[in-house]
């Protein structure tokens, strides 16, 4: 169990001290829930699923932390957690956590794991989780692993946390020594999400907070929602058909948005036609965009350097269009044509039209 | 500090730098201008350094210069669609103290050698394009305008060392736009190999050993051209070079001739595995001594390959482009000493260092060689084949006599040019080219 | 070149007005050239040029512009191996007025929490000469990519932390407040906040400007100051470089790379849409549930 003493691992007996006294009553795993503006992000959804296997291995319980206004919404959260799996669940509500602010959050949360001392903090790696947890982290001056694409226990029970660096060349597996609580952000859609099952429930525990907001220096003027229409929802999407440099100009996009529409997808792109301007970031599939995880992803004139790939590596089926046989984007590509993207897209595309309307006139 | 300066330097190659580490150690006020993001960014080379020219300007380099390798073997090739012909030489002689050749990579190589120049003191800035000389009223050459706000900045003396293709010599009519007759196109990939790997393959004891491949034959399809394979540490140097005349008449995709060459079984072998990590292209002058242009006038001189200072036939440059650099340099030092003005008349002093030294000679010795090779493409297609051929009947052991078969042999080599007197034609243009 | 090299750093000569801006800037090798050895597992660095963090870049240019509308100064603080100091005389001619760079043995091996310690106690230092009043930061950088350095040096000198900012939209220096747009979840969140605060800048919120000849001169000319640990003042070197970082990193590997190749679909004699319609058979054959997803109704 959590509490005895671990061994120290022999491969890294020279780095492990015994874990100080004041860290030995640390356990449980602890998830971050994060709902904006009534919304739980679904990343929280998938680390309730990884923390499951997680507190299993460990032996311990499965705690979910939901900070928030007094709400219905905030409600509707806290019994979602059970439904993914919290054995419990820790709730602060303020109106003055109505919107995400890194001071009273920051303060919040340290103070959850000051009185109830959880082994393993996980929170995901979008704007709102690395803001708080770099803050939490610090505050609790214990280690912080950042975008996790894995999480394992090891053999001494401790947390490994396997991450991309170099920017997806290498991953790298880190722990943290002689620290409490173990923190990573996990990155969305890396995770798979799981099954609810309505039946389950569990235990509340309520915390005070103390603040007053006329202390919060940091004030909400304003929130400015994307144009939902525009809000691509790239990250969750079946089926993505993207487009990279190989289309040649911001017009030829449009055979990319053709095909997406009628497989009922969403679109993305490279980086470069981010930056050429010709879409949106949000657009954006790679490292430093959207990671995805669709059933199909159909890449045209896509070089597949390593920062695109790490972002469409977990699609079940990967199909690459490019005039160049040696493209990397075919080492991982499930099915590959060397093809001219701008005669091959369209003439995908009015197929699929002619099967799918023949099917669907046919059911 | 005024923005007036003793010299400004155009380019941070082997020339310029060169130039403005002489210059400055000699105490001189040197501004040098690149428009890479830093000295060699963009650089190409094969590379082979040749450690003469630049022990004559840095003595010690050899403590902290980027090398990869030092050359202990070399191999020449005649390369036909499936075979190659080789001779090659190795000698363990070459594992000198102060060895002679390395290998090296510019984009790192280049930056050392601008930390140098920095270090003895001129003043580099850099992602800088110098866009156009600026002349007084009586067309003397007082100072440079660049693409950045600001300018212009002003110099007693500006060294011209932007390489094969530079446009500001040309756009202030200093020199004529090179012929594309006279520059070969070059395009080369980076290949990534472990460090065993690369040892294993090139059958390489030392850690610091190299093999350099010179190719010869099927690899420039039909044109003028050649090929090379240079051993880094980590990585593999592989490129061709044809002329850009002939690249423009064929209609060869250069890079598609450079895939045929690593894909030739004699080749593939030597990358299997390796990863690409740069894949670029290049102009080399290759005119000779006839195309250089006018080298000097009142206060501007021309050094490294924008002076076509190339010696194609034995893949030297970056040697001749030092040399010009340090010589140029010296004639400023000595003008300056000499409370001289940087004039046409005066830098006849350059123009005689030239002549005098081994950049001058061996472009004139080599004088014939670029229009005969172009005139004579037997030397690339049809000796490279046929030399092949024989070379496999006289291996193969298939019952037929010796004596038939070098029959056959001779009567090959000596068909493939028409007859007996077209080789004997072809060899003493080759001799007297060379002479 | 006869003018003295000043050494440490001055403040400087009119009496300071205006913003006193530091920008954290670090060198990194870029990251789409490094390879991975097959072998050993660990990164060719042999060859890998590098360049300041381009996430940092924005930020530098927002303190730029800052600075031109404001008055005062902006300074480059790097952490980093001796060579970083080509990284901040870059970032002096693309217009900073001044670069610090805390370099030492022991800042070695430092995790994100020694990273932001050496940084903050280094800023300290800065501010004891003037008060800052804005640090700016990356969003995070390509190789680390963790972007928790900037919270942490916002929360040990407390900060008021503004991540994630796609635009400063106000700044009223008397008042000491200043109101941002913040990208978060689904939109974007306008923030009032006070001075003194720590910035992260979003990617692509600006383009860095090309600096002038003279900028070039004076950053080819400049000091970069050079403080090892002691001159920045870290009084306890347990909290610097790998000591003091609470994570360790055990394993480095490769990615596995997949085991077979993609299966070509060959083209050749073949009409673009017969290739349409091989592809959507051999879809269908690996994926057979494809093509209920593809009809489903949409919402
Ligand atoms: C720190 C960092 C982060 C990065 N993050 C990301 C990221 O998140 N996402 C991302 O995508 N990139 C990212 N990149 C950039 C990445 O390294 C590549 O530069 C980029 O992915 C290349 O985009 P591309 O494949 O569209 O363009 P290119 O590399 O230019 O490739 C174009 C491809 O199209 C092919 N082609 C050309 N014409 C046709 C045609 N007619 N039909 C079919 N194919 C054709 C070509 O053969 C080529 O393979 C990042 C880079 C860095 C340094
Ligand atoms: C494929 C290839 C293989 C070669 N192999 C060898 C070899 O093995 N051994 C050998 O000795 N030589 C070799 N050479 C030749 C050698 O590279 C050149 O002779 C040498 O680089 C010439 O040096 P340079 O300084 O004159 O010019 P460059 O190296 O071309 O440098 C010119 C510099 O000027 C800068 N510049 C140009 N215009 C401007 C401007 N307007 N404003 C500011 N900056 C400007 C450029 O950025 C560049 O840094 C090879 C060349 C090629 C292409
Ligand atoms: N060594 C360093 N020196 C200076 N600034 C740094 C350093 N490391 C990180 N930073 C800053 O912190 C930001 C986030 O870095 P990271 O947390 O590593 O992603 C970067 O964009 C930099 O602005």
């Amino acid at each position: 169990m959590a509490e005895a003493p671990k061994p120290p691992a022999a491969s890294r007996a020279g780095m492990k001290k015994e874990l100080p006294e004041r860290f030995r009553d640390y356990k449980d795993v602890w998830v971050f829930i994060e709902v904006e503006r009534g919304r739980v992000h679904p990343v929280s959804w998938e680390l309730m699923g990884e923390g499951r296997k997680l507190a299993d291995k460990l032996g311990c319980q499965l705690a979910a932390v939901v900070i928030g206004p007094k709400a219905e919404t905030t409600k509707r959260a806290i019994k979602q957690t059970y439904h993914y799996g919290a054995d419990v669940c820790y709730i602060v509500e303020h109106a003055a956590l109505t919107d995400y602010r890194n001071e009273p959050y920051t303060q919040v949360l340290t103070n959850l794991v000051d009185t109830h001392k959880p082994e393993i903090l996980l929170l995901g790696a979008t704007p709102l989780g690395r803001d708080l947890a770099g803050s939490v982290a610090t505050t609790l001056q214990t280690g912080l692993t950042a975008d996790a694409t894995e999480l394992a226990i090891d053999d001494d029970m401790c947390l490994g946390a396997t991450r991309p660096t170099f920017g997806g060349t290498l991953l790298c597996t880190i722990y943290s020594l002689n620290h409490r609580p173990q923190m990573a952000t996990v990155r969305p859609r890396v995770m798979a999400m799981p099954t609810p099952d309505p039946s389950l429930s569990g235990r509340m525990v309520w915390d005070s907070f103390k603040m007053k907001e006329a202390d919060i220096i940091t004030k909400v003027l304003e929130f400015v929602s994307d144009n939902t229409s525009k809000d691509a929802n790239l990250a969750y999407a079946d089926i993505v058909v993207a487009g990279g440099m190989g289309l040649r100009n911001e017009g030829n996009l449009r055979l990319v948005r053709n095909l997406a529409q009628v497989l009922g997808g969403e679109w993305g792109c490279s980086r470069p036609v981010v930056q050429k301007g010709w879409a949106t970031a949000d657009r954006q599939i790679g490292q430093t965009g959207n990671t995805i995880r669709p059933r199909l992803y159909i890449a045209a004139g896509i070089s597949g350097a390593i920062q695109h790939r790490v972002g469409v590596e977990g699609a079940d089926l990967i199909v690459a269009i490019n005039t160049d046989p040696n493209a990397r984007i075919f080492d991982f590509a499930h099915l590959g044509v060397v093809a001219d993207a701008l005669t091959l897209l369209p003439a995908l595309t009015e197929a699929f039209a002619r099967r799918l309307g023949a099917r669907a006139l046919a059911s | 500090m005024s923005d007036h300066f003793d010299a400004i330097v155009v380019g941070a190659g082997p020339s310029g730098n060169a130039c403005a580490y002489v210059m400055a150690k000699a105490g001189l006020n040197v501004l040098q201008i690149d428009r890479g993001e830093y000295p060699g960014s963009k650089n190409v080379q094969g590379a082979i350094l040749y450690a003469d020219a630049l022990e004559r300007i840095i003595p010690d380099f050899r403590d902290d210069a980027p090398l990869e390798r030092h050359v202990i073997e070399q191999r020449f090739w005649m390369l036909s669609e499936k075979s190659h012909t080789g001779a090659q030489y190795r000698s363990d002689e070459f594992n000198e103290e102060r060895p002679n050749r390395y290998t090296i990579l510019r984009a790192q190589f280049d930056k050392w050698f601008s930390r140098q120049v920095r270090a003895a003191g001129a003043v580099l800035i850099t992602e800088t394009t110098v866009k156009d000389l600026i002349k007084d009223d009586a067309g003397r050459v007082i100072g440079v305008i660049t693409d950045r706000e600001g300018g212009p900045i002003y110099a007693n003396a500006v060294v011209l060392a932007e390489g094969v293709n530079g446009i500001v010599g040309q756009r202030a009519k200093l020199r004529p736009e090179i012929k594309a007759n006279h520059v070969a196109l070059a395009v080369k990939e980076t290949l990534f190999l472990p460090e065993e790997t690369v040892r294993e393959r090139f059958n390489l004891a030392g850690e610091e050993d190299g093999v350099v491949i010179e190719v010869l034959g099927s690899v420039s399809s039909g044109m003028v051209g050649t090929g090379f394979l240079y051993t880094n540490k980590e990585s593999i140097s592989i490129g061709v070079g044809c002329l850009l005349s002939d690249f423009a008449e064929t209609k060869i995709a250069p890079y598609a001739l450079l895939d045929k060459f690593k894909q030739h079984p004699s080749v593939a072998p030597l990358l299997k595995g390796a990863e690409m990590k740069e894949y670029v292209a290049h102009l080399i002058p290759e005119g000779g001594y006839d195309a250089i242009p006018r080298l000097t006038g009142d206060g501007w001189l021309i050094v490294g390959d924008a002076g076509q200072f190339v010696n194609a036939v034995h893949r030297e440059g970056s040697n001749l482009a030092m040399t010009s650099g340090r010589l140029a340099a010296e004639t400023l030092i000595q003008l300056r000493a000499e409370g001289k003005p940087v004039t046409e008349a005066t830098l006849k002093l350059y123009r005689d260092k030239l002549a005098d030294s081994f950049v001058m000679k061996d472009l004139k010795k080599y004088r014939k060689v670029p229009r005969l090779l172009e005139g004579n493409r037997q030397f690339f297609t049809t000796y490279p084949a046929v030399v092949n051929k024989a070379m496999q009947m006289f291996l193969r052991v298939d019952g037929v006599d010796k004596a038939s078969k070098e029959a056959a042999m001779m009567r090959g080599v000596a068909k493939a040019r028409g007859g007996w007197w077209g080789v004997v034609t072809d060899i003493f243009k080759m001799a007297r080219a060379w002479r | 070149m006869d003018e003295p090299i000043i050494e440490a750093l001055e403040p400087p000569k009119p009496e300071p007005k205006g913003l006193n801006i530091v920008v954290c800037i670090k060198q990194v090798p870029d990251s789409a050239q490094i390879r991975v050895h097959p072998v050993t597992n660990t990164i060719m660095r042999q060859g890998v040029p590098t360049i300041i963090n381009p996430y940092d870049l924005f930020a530098l240019e927002e303190a730029l512009r800052l600075r031109d509308q404001y008055d005062g100064q902006v300074t480059v603080l790097s952490m980093g191996p001796p060579m970083a100091e080509d990284a901040l005389r870059r970032a002096l001619g693309l217009g900073a007025d001044r670069a610090v760079l805390i370099t030492d043995r022991r800042f070695a091996g430092s995790d994100t929490l020694a990273t932001s310690f050496a940084l903050a106690t280094a800023l300290g230092k800065i501010a004891e000469e003037r008060p800052i009043d804005i640090v700016f930061t990356g969003k995070q950088t390509i190789d680390g990519d963790t972007a928790q350095v900037g919270p942490g040096i916002a929360r040990r000198m407390g900060l008021n932390q503004l991540t994630y900012v796609s635009a400063i939209d106000s700044l009223d220096l008397g008042q000491k407040a200043i109101v941002v747009r913040r990208r978060s979840e689904g939109g974007v969140q306008v923030l009032r906040s006070r001075l003194p605060c720590l910035i992260t800048m979003l990617e692509d919120t600006n383009t860095i400007r090309r600096g002038s000849i003279q900028d070039l001169l004076r950053a080819a000319r400049a000091p970069v100051a050079i403080w090892s640990a002691e001159d920045a003042g870290v009084a306890d070197p347990m909290k610097c470089g790998l000591r003091g970082s609470p994570t360790v990193v055990k394993r480095v590997f490769a990615p596995s790379p997949r085991a077979e190749k993609a299966e070509m679909v060959t083209i050749e004699g073949k009409a673009p849409a017969q290739i349409g319609d091989a592809l959507i058979d051999l879809l269908f054959a690996r994926d057979p549930k494809l093509e209920a997803v593809m009809t489903a109704p949409r919402p």
